[in-house]
């Protein structure tokens, strides 16, 4: 019983989400006494569905492109060409972790205005960190013995990055991405402070004209999103690991 | 001889040659809120001081293209950010014409640039020096001091951000305040809970899943909803609980924020006593043991202080996030040095935006470094006794 029980909940969050988001008209009745003066009891200012999505766009294009920059980064630093770099990136990462999300998120308006821009510069540069952190601690802690056996292979520099380091850093680079999507989806929820459509909408709608059934909404959908994505994201990262542990025995 | 270069050094460089000849130094606005005009670092400065500066980026940009030694190399970084840090006040006083309150004067991209430049030199030398926990700690008291002098001194007066500063002195003292109280008391709260609650986990490993699971769902919750969920059941504790609301739990406000950071601080300060507990070696337990240590003399006297490091770093992911996340609170009325963020982006007043942003990485970075350092100097020494 114990098995499949997660993944039923799991399963009833997942499409209770979907028919909120689709059809939340259903559930006025419910969060119709949290609100007082007779003010809408389902957000109206917009689709929950389009905004669900843009949200996820925003977060999925900064996501890739931060993927992207921060494993080349990661790369170049652990090659004897770019060695120099390696402890300085390291203190960066450091550095980098300490800025709140917020600060990056307003200094980036008066860079590039208003609107997705800010929030999708943010949530890029604040991606990099925890992407480029746990490709750099794999890369760099690769069992020796292995590393051996595919230069005594005869393998290049290319193969052995491409057959032998990255798919045995897949795990922990997994890992990276996965604090990388849930720390983007909290600050893309904070870019609709700067005018960026988001699901923060619904949320920051209800606070300023003091509707508890937007805040409740907004806050729901945004969790029941983050918790699911989280949970998606371990459990290929445990796929992940295992395909690697058989591989590597 | 020839040449050789500093790879490191050829990015700064860089920076440092388009930051010093083609980007704006800073920006000259006739009122807080119209755009601003570009000025060069010739154009910002007297004639003097504008070309003693323009040489000391470049030959600072040049040492750092070299191969030069460390100790040269930290010498340049020091004199060019002391310098920046100087003459951007210069220039605030030179660009405001006389007896113009309006006028409002801010660093521009060129100047954080090179900011920016010259600290990567500086964090550079600094991460090949190695330095010990203890001198990490010195130098951030001096960078800090000397901060603190040239706020102090009233060079810095001219500049936009203090002129925001200058405005609403008395609120930026009381939100520091409730920003500071707001990180350290869900700390505290959180370590009171977290440390027996992770040692009941340590202990009964049926628990131990459970509670993990939970307080790393609470986490992935990103904050801004955290905050908005839990504003409906304080509000009804506020209601219907005799007291609640005279001791100040309310819907909005800090109660909250407070709650919701407590709640986030949990997860690292359990998970970190369970690892440390953990990963206290059977030998030093089996001869506590065999000393005949009762369970609350082992805990207290073997496990505790042999888990303090790993429990220490979990404190310090806590306290930074602390410090960021606070900045949100003041979406809900928590009150922070997020209540200034949001005000500037709201009118536009990016001066205000980094009156409450710069405060807070500032806070963030010192409070990294110095529980950095603490949890290095346990550390060894744990490695220096249990030698």
């Amino acid at each position: 019983m114990k098995a499949w029980l997660p993944a039923l909940l799991r399963l009833a969050v997942l499409a209770l989400l979907v028919v909120f988001i689709t059809s939340p008209g259903w559930f006025e009745p419910l969060l119709k006494p949290l609100t007082e003066n007779g003010a809408p009891a389902i957000y109206n200012q917009g689709s929950l569905l389009t905004l669900t999505l843009q949200h996820l766009r925003t977060v999925l294009v900064a996501t890739v492109a931060a993927t992207i920059v921060a494993v080349a980064l990661a790369i170049l630093v652990t090659r004897p060409a770019g060695a120099e770099f390696l402890p300085l990136s390291r203190s960066l990462v450091n550095i980098g972790q300490t800025f709140p999300p917020v600060a990056v998120l307003a200094l980036a308006v008066p860079a590039v205005g208003f609107g997705e821009k800010p929030t999708l510069i943010a949530l890029f540069l604040y991606g990099l960190l925890p992407i480029f952190e746990n490709a750099l601690t794999a890369l760099t802690t690769l069992p020796g013995n292995v590393m051996e056996a595919a230069r005594g292979a005869g393998m290049t520099g290319w193969q052995r990055l491409m057959k032998v380091e990255l798919p045995l850093s897949a795990p922990v680079i997994l890992g990276g991405i996965r604090l990388s999507v849930v720390i983007s989806l909290a600050t893309a929820t904070i870019g609709s402070t700067v005018a960026a459509k988001t699901l923060g909408e619904v949320i920051i709608a209800g606070l300023i004209s003091n509707n508890l059934a937007f805040v409740l909404q907004g806050g729901l959908i945004v969790a029941a999103l983050a918790v699911l994505i989280y949970d998606g994201l371990s459990a290929i990262e445990r796929y992940a690991a295992r395909r690697m542990g058989q591989g590597a025995e | 001889m020839t040449l050789r270069f500093d790879k490191l050094g050829i990015v700064i460089a860089a920076i440092v040659a388009y930051a010093a000849l083609f980007a704006p130094f800073a920006t000259f606005r006739a009122n807080r809120i119209v755009p601003g005009q570009a000025r060069s670092i010739l154009e910002a400065l007297p004639p003097t001081l504008g070309m003693l500066l323009l040489a000391i980026v470049i030959v600072g940009g040049i040492i750092a293209l070299l191969k030069t030694p460390l100790i040269i190399r930290l010498a340049a970084s020091i004199v060019a950010l002391v310098a920046l840090a100087i003459l951007i006040g210069v220039a605030g006083a030179f660009l405001t014409p006389d007896g113009n309150t309006f006028a409002r004067i801010a660093p521009a991209s060129g100047f954080w640039l090179l900011i920016f430049a010259f600290t990567l030199l500086l964090a550079d030398v600094l991460t090949r020096l190695n330095l010990s926990p203890w001198s990490r700690v010195g130098v951030l008291m001096i960078a800090a001091l000397a901060i603190a002098a040239l706020l102090v001194s009233g060079l810095w007066d001219s500049l936009s951000i203090l002129k925001e500063y200058a405005s609403r002195a008395d609120s930026f003292w009381a939100e520091a305040s409730k920003h500071v109280t707001l990180a350290l008391g869900s700390l505290v709260g959180a370590v009171i809970v977290g440390i027996p609650l992770g040692i009941l986990c340590h202990r009964v490993e049926t628990l131990r899943a459970g509670v993990l699971n939970v307080l790393n769902i609470i986490q992935t919750i990103p904050s801004i909803a955290l905050f908005g969920l839990l504003i409906a059941p304080l509000g009804w504790v506020a209601l219907h609980v005799p007291g609640a609301a005279a001791i100040g739990i309310r819907g909005i406000g800090t109660a909250p924020a407070f709650v919701a950071l407590f709640l986030y601080s949990l997860l690292p300060v359990v998970a970190n006593t369970v690892v440390g507990l953990a990963g206290v070696p059977r030998a030093a337990n089996d001869a506590a043991r065999g000393m005949g240590m009762t369970d609350r003399q082992r805990l207290l006297d073997v496990e505790f202080p042999l888990a303090f490091p790993v429990i220490l770093t979990g404190i310090r992911i806590v306290l930074v996030q602390n410090i960021g996340l606070a900045t949100i609170a003041a979406l809900i009325g928590g009150g922070g040095f997020g209540v200034f963020v949001f005000q500037g982006v709201g009118q536009t007043a990016m001066d205000l935006v980094l009156l409450g942003a710069l405060p807070t990485v500032a806070l963030a970075f010192a409070a990294a470094i110095i529980l950095d350092a603490v949890i290095e100097m346990t550390a060894t020494k744990r490695r220096v006794e249990t030698a």
